[in-house]
This record gives C-alpha cells, sequence and structure tokens, in this order.
C-alpha cells in the first residue's frame, strides 16, 4: 500500500429494529480507515467490530457496490447518497472525508418508503409505479426487426438519458414532499420519445402518475432537490416533459 | 454414467426449428392450471417469468433484492451480441456460431450454440419493441461496436449501460405481468432448499429476508436463473448478494454441477487497492476498442509516472503477441497475458497488481469528446474509485473473477438430470464451453428467458399432472425442519470468527490455488485446506442476531457455509480435469509459447458432478462432446 495514513471517525447512525420500533441515533467509531475505502467498505469495518464485540451489526441495503444496481440508500449528512456529484452511497469513497469527521447516516425518509430496519426501507412502490404502465406492452417475438423503425441519433440520447434512473429512490429521499416525479418522469419520458413507446403514451402518463399518488408519494413545487440528488444526474427537464404529456392526455 | 444431451439430429441448421416443432404444446387453456416457480428475475429469470407468465401459466417469481430490477445483469457494461449483420462485414449464424465455439476453446454443444446464435436476432428486435434505448446513428439506424474474439462488428449497446438497458426492458415486461396477474412477485426471498419429491422437482424452500420466516412453495416446475457463482474467490466483479447457493442446494438434492472449474477471469477490471476491500469493479470490455494495453518493459520504470515512459519502452503485450486480434483477444488469453507481465515484475500500481490500458492515442485520433461519448460514464467510475482521470493519465487494470461458465448441467431443453427442474442463464453450464466471450452473458440470459424455455418447458409440462403435490406434502415439511435446524446451527455457534473473514480465507485459497494458473500442487493444497476452513467455520463462526428478523450476517453465513464446500468441487474437477482449455489454465498442459493445450484425446466431454455427501467424495459423470459443424482445432488468435 502506497499509503498508511488512516483516520478515526465519528459516525452518528440511525438504529430502528423494525418498522413499528420509534428509532433512535446511536454513535460508533470507525478507526484505521484509508482514504481508499469506499463508505460501504468503512461500514463493513464499522460491522466487523460490532459483531467481535457480540454488538448487532448496522444493517444497510446494497448489491452491486458499483453505481448501478440502486439498492444503497443511505442519507449522509443530510444529503441522499452523501451529496458528491453524480454517485452513489456505495461509490463515495472515504476520500471526502478528513481524520476526526463526524458523520450522520440515516434511511431514506419518506411516507411511500416504510423502514424495515436501521438504515433499510421498502421500496415496493417504485415497483408499483412501473407495474401502472412502465412498459411497451409488447409480446415476447412477433415484433418487427430492430431497423424497420428508425429512431434519429438525438432521440435515443435523449431516451437513453431518461432511461439511466436506477431507481434508488434518492430524488424522492431528497425531495421536501417526497415527491417521485423525477422517477415517474424519466420513465413516461424514455417511452414518450420512443417511437415504439408511443401507442400507449395517453395511458401510460394517466396511470402512471396515478399510481405516484396512490402510494403516498408528494407532488413537485420544482425544489430541484431530486435532480441534485440524483445519482445518475436525471434532469429536470423530465418532469416537465411528463406533465406536458399528462395535460396532452387530459385532452386525448 | 454417461449423460445424454438430447440435442435434435440432423442439419444443425434446422435443428432449432426441427425441436421446436417436435416438442408437444400444452392447451391454451390448459396453461393457466401449470405452476411455474422462477428463482432469479435477472436477464433469464426476467425474460423467462415475463414471457411465461405472458403465455398464460401461473409464474411465482422470487429474488433476493427488494426489487426484481436489481439482479446483477443490470452491472453488464459492453454490450451484446447478435448475428444481424448489419454492417454486411460478413457475419451470420454460422459465424456467431463458430466464434462462440472457438472461443470457449471447443468445450460447448454445438445444437445450444446454434440455437443461441440463431435467436440471437430475436433479442434485439425484442428489446427495440420494448423500448431499449439502444445505441442508434445519425440516419437512426441500429449502432454496432467490435468485442473480444470476433472480427465482425456484431455488437450492440446502449452507452456503457447495456446490462441495465436490457435488464430493465425485461423488468417492464415482467412488471406488466405482474400487473396482468400473471406473475406473483415475491421480493427479499432466498431460496434455501430445493424440494424434489420421487425423484421430481416440486417445489422450494425459501426464507423470507424480512420476517425471517421459513416459506415453502410448490410447483408443476422449478427453473433456477441464479446467476453464477464466482464470488467464491470473495473477491469478484458480482455484486455481494450473488452465491452459489440456490445451485448448491439443488446439486445437493441430486442436480449434476457442470464443469465448475470453468471460471472466467475477466482483463479489465479495477486493481485491488487493499485488505478490506468489498469487491472489484470491472472496466467494460469495449474499452479495447479504443484502449491499448500496455506494461513497461523494464522493471525499473513501474514506479515512473507512465506519461515518462517512452513508447519504446512499452510493451504493447497483446498487439505483439496477438497481431491479428491485438487489443480485442478473448478474455481467458488477455488476462493470463497480463498475469504474465505482473508476475514477471513488469506490474504497475499499488503491490505491482496492474497494467496500463491506455487511451492517449484515441484520443488524439478522434477527440477526448469522442472517447467521452462512447465510455464517459466508465471514465466517470473509475475516476470516483481510484482518483484518476483516465483521460490524462492511462487507467490500471488487472484481471478478476468474473463470470462462471459452469453451472447445473441441463440437457438440450435447459431441463437437468432431476425432472421438472429447468436451469437458464449464467447457472447452468450449456453454451460458453471454457470460455465466454464478450457481450455473450447478456445474449445467453435472453436467449434462455424470452426465446427457448418458453418453448422447452411445455414439452415437460405435458407430461405431468398438474397440481399433484402440494406443500402439505411430507417432504415440503422436512425441507422446513432442515433449513430451521441449518439456520439455528449458525445462530447457536457463536464464535471467533465473521462470517466475512471466513470468505476472505477462503477467496485467498482459491484465488492463489484455483485461480488463473492451477496445477496439480495448488489444486491439492485447496482440496486439503478448504475442509480445514470448514470445519473451522462450523466451530468458530460468530453470527449475532436471531433468525426471526432481517439478520444479514445469517443470510451471508448461509451463502459462506456453501461456498465452503463448493470450492472444494470446483478445485476437484480443476484437479481432475488434465489439460488447459479456456479459462482453466494448468500450467502442467501449456505448449511451448505457453498458450493452452487442449487434450481433445481424453477431455472432450463435459464433466458433470454427482454430490455424494459432505466429506465423500463427488462421482464423475461424462456427457461427451461431439463436432459436427465445426472442425476441432487449436485455437488460435494469432
Amino acid at each position: 500500500m502506497s499509503d498508511h495514513k488512516t483516520m478515526t471517525l465519528t459516525l452518528i447512525v440511525w438504529r430502528q429494529k423494525n418498522a413499528n420500533d420509534p428509532g433512535k441515533f446511536e454513535t460508533y467509531s470507525a478507526k484505521n480507515i484509508t482514504e481508499h475505502h469506499s463508505f460501504l467498505e468503512m461500514l463493513d469495518c464499522v460491522n466487523e467490530d460490532l459483531i467481535l464485540a457480540g454488538k448487532e451489526p448496522i444493517v444497510f441495503d446494497h448489491d452491486c457496490r458499483e453505481g448501478i444496481c440502486g439498492m444503497c440508500s443511505q442519507v449522509v449528512n443530510g444529503a441522499p447518497h452523501g451529496g458528491q456529484d453524480r454517485t452513489t452511497v456505495c461509490q463515495l469513497h472515504m476520500r471526502k472525508f478528513k481524520d476526526g469527521d463526524t458523520i450522520y447516516i440515516e434511511p431514506w425518509r419518506a411516507r411511500a418508503f416504510p423502514i424495515i430496519k436501521d438504515l433499510i426501507v421498502d421500496r415496493t412502490a417504485l415497483d408499483t409505479i412501473i407495474q401502472a404502465g412502465g412498459y411497451t406492452s409488447c409480446h415476447t417475438g412477433g415484433v418487427p426487426d430492430g431497423n424497420a423503425i428508425l429512431i434519429p441519433k438525438p432521440i435515443a440520447e435523449e431516451a437513453t438519458d431518461a432511461a439511466e434512473c436506477i431507481g434508488c429512490g434518492a430524488c424522492v429521499a431528497g425531495c421536501p414532499n417526497g415527491a417521485a416525479m423525477l422517477f415517474t418522469g424519466a420513465k413516461v419520458s424514455q417511452l414518450a420519445l420512443l417511437p415504439q413507446g408511443k401507442a400507449e403514451a395517453v395511458a401510460r402518463v394517466k396511470n402512471m402518475t396515478k399510481a405516484m399518488m396512490e402510494c403516498g408519494f408528494g407532488n413537485c413545487t420544482n425544489h430541484y432537490e431530486c435532480q441534485a440528488a440524483c445519482p445518475k444526474g436525471i434532469n429536470v427537464k423530465f418532469i416537465a416533459r411528463m406533465n406536458r404529456e399528462f395535460l396532452k392526455a387530459q385532452f386525448a | 454414467m454417461i449423460l445424454d444431451g438430447k440435442c435434435p439430429t440432423g442439419p444443425i441448421e434446422k435443428s432449432w426449428d426441427k425441436h421446436r416443432f417436435d416438442l408437444k404444446l400444452v392447451n391454451p387453456a390448459n396453461k393457466r392450471k401449470y405452476n411455474i416457480i422462477m428463482v432469479g428475475t435477472g436477464l433469464a429469470g426476467g425474460a423467462a417469468a415475463a414471457s411465461l407468465g405472458e403465455l398464460g401459466y401461473n409464474v411465482q417469481a422470487f429474488c433476493y433484492q427488494d426489487s426484481p430490477r436489481r439482479a446483477h445483469s443490470i452491472a453488464a457494461q459492453g454490450g451484446i451480441n447478435a448475428a444481424k449483420n448489419y454492417p454486411s462485414d460478413g457475419d451470420s449464424i454460422l459465424r456467431l456460431m463458430y466464434d462462440t465455439i472457438k472461443g470457449g476453446d471447443f468445450r460447448a454443444r454445438e445444437a445450444d450454440v446454434w440455437r443461441l446464435s440463431q435467436v440471437s436476432n430475436n433479442i434485439i428486435d425484442q428489446c427495440v419493441a420494448q423500448g431499449v434505448p439502444f445505441a442508434r446513428d445519425y440516419a437512426g439506424y441500429l449502432d454496432n461496436r467490435s468485442f473480444g474474439g470476433a472480427q465482425v462488428s456484431r455488437t450492440f449497446y446502449s452507452r456503457g449501460l447495456t446490462g441495465q438497458q436490457l435488464l430493465l426492458g425485461a423488468y417492464s415486461a415482467l412488471s406488466r405481468q405482474i400487473k396482468a396477474g400473471t406473475v406473483q412477485m415475491y421480493n427479499r426471498r432466498e431460496m434455501l432448499d430445493l424440494v424434489v419429491v420421487d425423484g421430481v422437482a416440486r417445489g422450494i424452500t425459501v426464507r423470507n429476508m424480512v420476517t425471517g420466516e421459513i416459506e415453502s412453495y410448490a410447483a408443476d416446475a422449478v427453473c433456477l436463473a441464479t446467476g453464477g457463482y464466482v464470488n467464491v474467490f470473495y473477491l469478484s466483479t458480482n455484486a455481494k448478494g450473488c452465491s452459489v447457493t440456490a445451485n448448491w442446494k439443488a446439486a445437493k438434492k441430486g442436480a449434476f454441477f457442470a464443469n465448475p472449474c470453468y471460471t472466467q477471469i475477466h482483463p479489465t477490471c479495477i486493481p485491488q487497492a487493499g485488505e478490506y476491500q468489498s469487491k472489484l469493479t470491472l472496466m467494460s470490455e469495449s474499452l479495447r476498442n479504443d484502449g491499448r494495453i500496455w506494461a513497461p518493459k523494464k522493471k525499473e520504470d513501474v514506479s515512473k509516472l507512465p506519461a515518462d515512459i517512452s513508447d519504446a519502452d512499452r510493451d504493447y503485450f497483446l498487439e505483439r503477441k496477438y497481431p491479428s486480434y491485438g487489443n480485442l483477444a478473448p478474455r481467458d488469453i488477455s488476462s493470463r497475458s497480463a498475469k504474465e507481465a505482473c508476475d514477471a515484475g513488469l506490474g504497475v500500481g499499488p503491490g505491482g497488481r496492474g497494467v496500463y490500458l491506455d487511451f492517449a492515442d484515441s484520443i488524439k485520433r478522434l477527440s477526448e469528446d469522442t472517447i467521452r461519448e462512447r465510455y464517459g460514464n466508465l471514465f466517470e467510475m473509475y475516476e470516483k474509485i481510484t482518483d484518476e482521470n483516465a483521460y490524462k493519465r492511462p487507467m490500471r487494470i488487472y484481471p478478476a473473477p468474473h463470470y462462471a461458465m459452469g453451472g447445473l448441467w441441463v440437457d438440450y431443453n435447459l431441463m437437468s438430470n432431476i425432472p421438472g427442474l429447468f436451469v437458464l442463464g449464467e447457472a447452468n453450464f450449456s453454451v460458453h464451453g471454457a470460455n465466454r466471450l464478450g457481450a455473450s452473458a447478456l445474449m445467453q440470459g435472453l436467449s434462455d428467458g424470452y426465446f427457448v424455455i418458453p418453448y422447452t418447458i411445455g414439452g415437460y409440462l405435458v407430461t405431468v399432472k398438474p397440481g399433484a403435490v402440494t406443500t402439505d406434502h411430507p417432504e415440503f415439511k422436512k425441507s422446513v425442519v432442515d433449513v430451521k435446524a441449518t439456520n439455528n446451527k449458525y445462530l447457536s455457534i457463536n464464535g471467533k470468527k465473521t462470517v466475512s473473514e471466513f470468505h476472505r480465507e477462503l477467496g485467498k485459497v482459491m484465488w492463489n490455488n484455483v485461480g488463473m494458473a492451477r496445477s496439480k500442487e495448488s489444486l491439492n493444497e485447496a482440496i486439503k485446506v478448504i475442509p480445514q476452513i470448514r470445519d473451522e467455520f462450523w466451530n468458530n463462526v460468530k453470527v449475532t442476531g436471531s433468525g426471526t428478523e432481517l439478520n444479514q450476517q445469517l443470510e451471508n453465513a448461509g451463502r459462506v457455509a456453501d461456498f465452503l464446500e463448493f470450492g472444494e468441487l470446483l478445485a476437484r474437477d480443476a484437479l481432475h480435469r488434465e489439460e488447459s482449455c479456456g479459462g482453466h489454465f494448468r500450467v502442467e498442459h501449456q505448449l511451448p509459447d505457453g498458450e493452452a493445450m487442449r487434450d481433445d484425446v481424453n477431455f472432450s466431454y463435459v464433466g458433470a458432478w454427482e454430490y455424494k455427501g459432505n466429506d465423500k467424495e463427488p462421482e464423475l459423470h461424462k456427457e461427451p462432446l461431439k463436432f459436427e459443424t465445426i472442425h476441432l482445432a487449436v485455437r488460435s488468435y494469432k
């Protein structure tokens, strides 16, 4: 290892045994952390110490640890994913912190995301929104050749910008209203931009926004916190596009 | 026992069409009477659950994540192959088949690979129809890039996010079926047992990872689409939750495990930075389209800044050794070459574990903007992890365990030797032989899920009476009791080492002895040491908390316990296979220039292992491989 500098940090972590427990903050010390540790590897180290001391480790959702699966979900020092531009908390590295720092770690907080345990929340509401219409109703097989319908590059690129959403829910956690407009807007826009999605665009935007409201998500009041929190940098223009699609749908 | 893959006979070009016609069909009105269990909802499982649900079957789908959208298929970056031949550069179904068989070092079944190549074109059409935003050119046509082991451009892609986009396509199709009620989705469930009644797969036992409840589900067929097992090396490019558990539980109930020693070590991963590291991150192979791989020629240069090493002092070793494929040589060859350079003391970065992947020439030729457009997200990811700007200085890369070509043995219908148990995607062994080519994993997952299992499962279901066995059967009760007992055991040991410590220990043994270069000594060493670690695990592991709540340590204990059994099987398979082929490299079997030396006379077969009980030697069964369309040849990429 090229450098042996280590850090000691104070962690103030939300602990909550289950959905019914009121929960509270607990303080821990993270020792021997290097700048190359990822944030989750830092927590792994803390957990190893807790286990060996016979204490319950901190549970948190994580899986790919490369910023694409959308499973990790922690509010670090008040910012979803820790506030580094376009970075999931699993990709956040300890070089962004200093020796002696105090770090607050909390779960996503939103009405639609009940806490399951510690830093783990239930995000099935996001699945419910997709199930309401986040697809094209094509059958397996019986579809035209991939090149039968041309899609201009700028359209394909813009659809991809929207499609980059990893469904982590940081936009909801960052929003003062707990809204899922960026999440929903991204899927509505991706499919509304592409010729394959246009046939069902009217029903889709109506059904998805309805599901969004029914799941207990709030509404957009243009704070743009969602875009700031989004680890993929999804642009709020997709909320505007969804609103246009929604308005159009009222007259369709 | 000699295994029969039940491959169709006759001309290969007609084999799949003929087989589909020969398969018996389930009457549309009868489909809803059948229940199908799908474990895993990545590309293979998600696509299969969606397609089977749409056909009218009742599907119960399970995943350990909080949503099917998170399966690790999502992390595949580079692309998906298809024999569309849109660029008119000489591609065809036969050529894709040839490249795949050759890339796999002649250790895969011809009929399966033909089928994969044939349906590859349907996959692209399907994904486009779902709204997958593939890269397009300015005229609006689908764009292609090149990948390792091919001399044509047949890889379709969506930035560096192809796996994500394809998975979200399958997830959207699955979501549509969940809404329609044909698929019942169970999130945060981990399969901990396969229930076999009178020799037939009838259901599964799972742990509800939120409540801790042990639940049973019965069905007329069980499909495992549970991915690969390279987390047996501890550090790999897989997600943390990826395990061999579902497959290993099935193996312990009698399913044969085929070719476990065929593991892929991917050449372009970000090198390990320290001991605490929890996983390795892949940099897509597509980077090798525009990046040149090199190591310093002189040992005294390894600690210099790369910019201070003159071109004459750089060894572009892939271009030197494999002039016709160059930086796009297959993964096994590229990984071994990088390891050779590092073993010779020419590695760069921490611990000398790294070679350079350099974009300077491409940036000069094409501009930084073009490179950013092609790989921007990969460069960003590299910078987040290493704090280095790869537009300004070359990336450091090192090989890492990435993919399992081995898996549960299946016949041409994707059914294992246990009737009613089907295995899809990376979890089976079928098409990649001893080495998988880039952009072929996504192709296989979606092929199995959208276009193979929906046909072949019907051929089995017509032979069984729907709903014949329910969870009231004593085998289900016994399964629940067994699973609970095992979980209680983990919790009661109360030893002095964490689950992760054991996993890291196993990983080191696997990497050092069963990694990129294997020898009789190293493998025997592994076979000796792994049972010792296993014994210690069962006496000294510490798992806190209880079984009746969300308990990640308990989940992980089960996975590591299975790796500790499976790792030994992997080493045994590698020991028995006295040849080098693809990802399996035995130092005793190499040509004078260091290339892998296959032994087609003695080892041209699939090695499928039957579990015989703990601490008993498994029994080997063979399925001979026949090559009638593609002639056996020494694999050369020079």
